[in-house]
């Protein structure tokens, strides 16, 4: 940092308003349609594991193994085959979300007590219907807690995607770095964070409208 | 199927290359730098966390502390930080290992807390009738019980910790994220994705460790609880 440069440049934010807006729009694209995707993903994924129990240990070390994939060596190798695009960044954060989303998932079934499940079968619905309208609002608390996780480290992440040009807010810290001035730094870092804080508050606050019935339990993040 | 044989081909001379096991931007001394910067961090943030976490969780004060510094550190963007401690402070390894420290301690400081938190209550109160004192009643029942989770706290931050020591080479600092940062601005996939492989293989060997870590320390009473991460 040069000598006399004020830590935060007030008027430096006040002139890029409109461009910051644009790049937080950007960041927050990448970094939450990952966690559709990974939702996409997961829940058939989780509904087969539950079911299928053999299948669960196998599924999930494998989504383990990829979370332990460093962020920027996991964007090195799909540059190959996706270039220097969106979808580089969205592809591993998707990857990312499914190690927090299936177990979630698999959980959320779990905890639905049996005679629920049993009452449902009595009343005559088939395994899909059972499934889909009883188990699964059940296990919704759950699941957005393991949401909320994957959605707020996701948009984290988002900004190392810079370093392949791909990074929403992430790209006013490089820009910070080449130019030797904070401001921009401080502006994105603080930006990133209040957008996974707020993201968090508004995921909790679907989740108590959603399931009005599961106040109180079941939400460990 | 064509591509990924040339590129594993590719990997394999780059690995192979006797250029690559010498001198300051071989891999050996690249990944001693990896592993240094990695390993200090780790270190202070065990102490750290572990300090606090077993405090507030053998206590049971302070836990809304816990509970909202764990929320407010996840959202922390790495990359930011390690660029504006950078910023800030300069280049040197200091600075960058505070920050390296600051990631790496909510994790263990979390599950720390909560693995103590959840102890069976009877079983600390089984601990007390049979006379243990406090500081026994936390190194005999309390310590052994939350170590599944103790572990997986520090299985998290390791991980963080060398996925960010990776980041930490783009303002200029050494380890394995060199050979990324360096291939990318050189135009050279070669040694972007040479680099790229041996991150990955780090990180599974440091996921493997604390699996095999898990096996050898966890009671065996213990085990099935432990799937989660």
């Amino acid at each position: 940092m040069r000598d006399g440069e004020p830590l935060v440049r007030w008027v430096w934010i006040g002139d890029h308003l409109g461009e910051l807006a644009h790049y937080t729009g950007v960041h927050l694209r990448l970094g939450l349609l990952p966690v559709l995707f990974g939702l996409i993903i997961s829940i058939p994924l989780g509904i087969l594991c539950h079911r299928w129990r053999w299948v669960y240990p196998p599924t999930l070390t494998a989504a383990n193994v990829l979370y332990s994939i460093p962020s920027l060596a996991l964007f090195m190798i799909f540059v190959r085959y996706t270039g220097l695009t969106e979808r580089t960044v969205m592809i591993p954060l998707t990857l990312y979300t499914l190690s927090v989303l299936i177990p979630n998932v698999v959980d959320g079934l779990a905890s639905v007590p049996d005679p629920v499940r049993q009452a449902a079968t009595a009343m005559g619905f088939s395994t899909v219907r059972r499934v889909v309208q009883v188990e699964l609002p059940i296990a919704v608390p759950v699941v957005v807690a393991g949401v909320r996780v994957a959605a707020v480290s996701s948009i984290s992440l988002v900004a190392v995607g810079q370093l392949i040009g791909q990074g929403g807010l992430g790209y006013y810290i490089t820009r910070g770095l080449q130019l030797d001035f904070p401001t921009p730094i401080i502006t994105a870092t603080v930006l990133i964070m209040l957008l996974a804080l707020v993201t968090d508050a508004l995921l909790v606050l679907a989740q108590r409208l959603l399931t009005p019935w599961a106040r109180g339990k079941g939400a460990k993040a | 199927m064509n591509d990924l044989l040339n590129q594993i081909r590719l990997v394999g001379d780059w690995l192979t290359s006797s250029q690559q096991w010498r001198g300051d931007d071989g891999i050996p001394h690249r990944l001693t730098e990896h592993l240094t910067y990695s390993g200090v961090s780790l270190l202070f943030a065990t102490l750290i966390g572990l300090t606090f976490g077993l405090l507030v969780g053998h206590t049971g004060r302070g836990a809304f502390a816990v509970a909202s510094v764990a929320n407010l550190a996840r959202a922390i963007p790495t990359f930011g930080l390690v660029v504006l401690v950078v910023t800030l402070a300069g280049l040197s390894t200091t600075p960058v290992l505070v920050a390296l420290v600051a990631l790496a301690v909510p994790p263990i400081l979390i599950n720390t807390f909560e693995g103590v938190r959840g102890v069976d209550p009877d079983a600390r109160d089984a601990a007390k009738g049979m006379g243990m004192t406090g500081w026994e009643v936390l190194l005999k029942v309390e310590v052994p019980m939350a170590l599944p989770l103790i572990l997986l706290g520090l299985r998290v931050a390791a991980i963080q910790v060398v996925a960010t020591a990776t980041v930490a080479a783009y303002p200029g600092l050494g380890g394995l994220g060199r050979f990324i940062v360096d291939g990318l601005a050189r135009n050279d996939y070669e040694l972007v994705i040479g680099g790229s492989t041996v991150v990955v293989a780090l990180a599974l060997v440091v996921q493997a460790l604390f699996t095999a870590l898990r096996h050898v320390v966890v009671s065996p009473g213990l085990r099935p609880s432990v799937r989660r991460s």
